[in-house]
């Protein structure tokens, strides 16, 4: 009797006049099959096709790559019998001077670029958290770069960087007197670099700005109230209260954009194309080259899965350092 | 059984309403012309140009010819090989017939990513003996100068300059160009004689606008430099490797006198070119002599048709000359394509019925006509070939003279190593031009032994 409570389908059998009980189960087993599966079997199903798509676009070719790594495979002399190398397309990477050259070239663009950002973002999140009259407006200009792609940004900044007809030129010269056509941004070995940190951060100073803007929208006002008693300085709570609290979301926006500036690579390469010489060939461009125009497909799954351990473990050790100022 | 009866009625009314609606198709599939009969149709691939345009043209005479429709798969030249030899690479059905480039020939053979045309060539009682000679090991032959075909030279070109004969013809500019040179002013003949015309007019104020000296290529993504350096490189002494001792480069690639030709081009480019030209390629060129900024300009002759027929600068005012001669050589840069039938192709016996068509004498002089570059001899060597352009003869003249980069199937490599070395100490002031020639063999070298070829250092 308490069986038939527990599974209610045996009631229903047992409705229907189906007979005895050993039939009943088998017949109750074939009903749950058919009406009802279990929360975990529900769960399973409602994953699955994530998992799978998980495991054909993201695991698989992960797994296939690290198994090219050890082989001599190049596209573009796919006649030649393909070889196991062991560890040597990692030994090559790792004493060629030009990579790690390309790896100083891409250190310093994420640490110019992601300084600068945070500087111009907080700051203009500080501006727009003012809420004067007309910030959503000005919120939403300032949005803008970022919601562009990096494809159009190249694009134009190209042009208004050309010496002869761009205005930015122009504009350097009302202000230097420098005559516009006698530098170009894009060309001159001590120019480029800037220009690609200077692009960037028009782009991407918006997205840091978004989120220190969440950090000081968060600070309750109570804690500038009680510092206006106690006749705090706009200084002194700037820095006791409004830095020291805004900045685990610093740390988050240095987070994500040193991730996405360690994989920059349409806009550089639409700028620069990597020039004046190798200047701007950040790693990125390096690996792209050699996977798919020189299609070294062993050599450059070798160099991807060095890049992305880098980006892993640096990541890691960054987040184990956000969450102690957190807990602080 | 009354059931049965009427399902078969309507069965056979169905059958028969459908085999009429069959017949009446064909019928008038018949008689609207064979393309719409057979729904043919074959996709062709190449870079987006000037030529490309003229071939849409071309090819809708091969459509009423055989009924066959004609698609076109045009790329700019920026990523012209990356997209195609991603293509040929992934053995993808997208294009039935190729014009590729010459440097791919190698690859192309090695990986059979094109019909090889031999056995065709001969049932079609097409000849490459009445090819111009540098087309036929260019664009056709691999291994090169063996009777190996992989594809019909297609489009002939080199690099060839552009000048301003309006400004050349000023008589003040005459003038003061003898007053400073002791020598008219007229088309260079050699490299120091291009300089002194560019170093001449860069800075110039001409009909109140500052003008520059030469626009030569600098790109550095794809092909740019190199194709550029090359034509210096070649009349310096260049040479890619022993002809003795087949890839050994050591002092061929590195000589001396290759690294003064290297020096050389770093100089113009430093004297003579307008600002910002850092990463400038075809398009570039062509904007800066069409804009009225450069007196001269290196490109390709593939372009010289639509400059002649601009309404700035084209006509009387543009005037054609063949890449100067240097201390040690005459020669130019080949450049240009063959047309090839894709290995992978579902229909590779209409891609070859297109080549026939193509080969045809009477399809190449009207290729030539309309603004493409026939190597048929029987267009180029007529007697009124000289006289049908006014590039035509300097053409002829550097089609004799042309030399091509390498065609290996490791082409891509060697090519941006030394898109990489050039760039690297010409634009970006990296090092002497011996230090980068030096490289560039360390670079090489290290290419062919992953080849498996055996390269002897000395």
């Amino acid at each position: 009797m308490d069986k038939m409570t527990t599974i209610p389908h045996t009631d229903q059998a047992r409705i229907a006049g189906m007979g005895e009980p050993g039939k009943v189960r088998s017949r109750t087993r074939a009903a749950k099959r058919a009406r009802g599966l279990s929360d975990r079997t529900m769960a399973w199903l409602f994953v699955a096709p994530t998992i799978a798509l998980l495991l054909a676009i993201n695991i698989f070719p992960l797994v296939w790559m690290i198994r090219l790594s050890f082989t001599s495979l190049n596209l573009s002399m796919s006649y030649l019998p393909l070889r196991f190398v062991g560890l040597d397309n990692f030994s090559d990477i790792l004493s060629d001077e030009d990579i790690w050259v390309r790896l100083q070239t891409t250190a310093q663009f994420v640490i110019a670029s992601v300084a600068l950002q945070v500087v111009v973002g907080f700051g203009l999140a500080l501006l727009i958290n003012r809420r004067f009259r007309g910030h959503s407006f000005w919120t939403t200009i300032i949005l803008l770069p970022m919601m562009l792609s990096p494809a159009v940004v190249g694009n134009f900044w190209t042009l208004l960087f050309q010496p002869q007809i761009g205005p930015f030129n122009y504009l350097v010269s009302l202000f230097t007197g420098v005559p516009p056509s006698s530098f170009s941004m894009t060309g001159e070995v001590a120019l480029a670099p800037w220009t690609i940190v200077l692009v960037d951060t028009w782009m991407w100073a918006p997205y840091v700005m978004l989120i220190c803007l969440a950090g000081l929208r968060s600070i309750p006002d109570y804690i500038y109230e009680a510092a206006e008693v106690d006749r705090a300085s706009s200084w002194r709570q700037f820095w006791s209260i409004t830095l020291p609290m805004t900045v685990p979301f610093l740390m988050l926006a240095v987070l994500f954009r040193a991730i996405e500036n360690f994989k920059m690579f349409d806009m550089v390469n639409l700028l620069t194309s990597g020039g004046p010489g190798s200047t701007t060939e950040l790693v990125s461009i390096t690996l792209k080259r050699a996977a798919f125009e020189k299609w070294r497909t062993g050599y450059s799954s070798a160099l991807a899965i060095i890049l992305f351990v880098t980006v892993f473990g640096a990541a890691n050790i960054y987040v184990k350092a956000l969450n102690r100022v957190k807990q602080r | 059984m009354h059931m049965r009866k009427s399902a078969t009625e309507g069965w056979s009314k169905r059958a028969g309403g459908a085999l009429a609606l069959f017949a009446g198709v064909t019928l008038s599939a018949v008689a609207s012309g064979p393309a719409l009969a057979e729904g043919k149709q074959l996709t062709l691939c190449w870079a987006a140009w000037d030529p490309a345009n003229a071939l849409v043209e071309l090819g809708k005479d091969f459509t009423k010819q055989s009924g066959i429709e004609m698609k076109y798969e045009f790329v700019p030249w920026t990523s012209y090989a990356d997209r195609f030899l991603n293509e040929l690479n992934s053995h993808g059905k997208l294009c039935d017939l190729i014009i590729g480039d010459s440097q791919w020939i190698g690859g192309a053979a090695e990986n059979n990513w094109y019909v090889k045309l031999n056995d065709f060539f001969a049932k079609e009682h097409i000849s490459m003996d009445d090819f111009v000679p540098a087309t036929v090991v260019g664009y056709s032959q691999w291994p090169k100068n063996t009777p190996n075909y992989w594809a019909l030279p297609a489009m002939a070109d080199a690099v060839g300059w552009t000048y301003r004969k309006d400004w050349f013809a000023r008589p003040e500019i005459q003038s003061a160009f003898k007053a400073k040179y002791g020598r008219d002013l007229t088309p260079p003949k050699t490299y120091d004689e291009l300089k002194q015309i560019a170093e001449f007019f860069q800075g110039r104020e001409i009909d109140g606008k500052k003008v520059y000296g030469a626009y030569i290529f600098t790109e550095r993504g794809s092909e740019g430099i190199t194709m550029g350096v090359t034509n210096v490189l070649y009349n310096y002494g260049f040479n890619y490797e022993n002809p003795k001792k087949p890839y050994q480069m050591q002092g061929f690639v590195n000589s001396p006198d290759a690294a003064k030709g290297l020096e050389f081009y770093k100089e113009l480019y430093k004297c003579c070119t307008a600002p910002g030209l850092t990463n400038a390629y075809m398009q570039e060129g062509l904007d800066a002599f069409k804009s009225g900024q450069v007196a001269i300009q290196m490109n390709w002759f593939a372009f010289f048709p639509g400059l002649y027929k601009d309404p700035n600068v084209g006509g009387d005012k543009i005037g054609f000359f063949v890449n100067p001669a240097g201390p040690k050589g005459h020669f130019t840069q080949l450049g240009g394509q063959g047309i090839s039938v894709v290995a992978t192709s579902d229909h590779k016996d209409d891609a070859l019925t297109y080549i026939k068509w193509f080969a045809q004498p009477s399809v190449q002089q009207k290729w030539w006509q309309i603004g493409g570059y026939s190597a048929l001899k029987a267009v180029v060597d007529a007697p009124d070939f000289p006289g049908s352009a006014p590039f035509a003869p300097q053409f002829l003249e550097s089609m004799a003279i042309v030399k091509d980069f390498w065609a290996e199937p490791s082409y891509a490599q060697l090519l941006l190593d030394m898109q990489k070395r050039v760039h690297d100490y010409v634009v970006a002031d990296k090092g002497t031009s011996q230090q980068a020639l030096d490289l560039l063999v360390k670079d090489w070298t290290k290419v062919f032994k992953e080849q498996g070829k055996q390269v002897a250092s000395q």
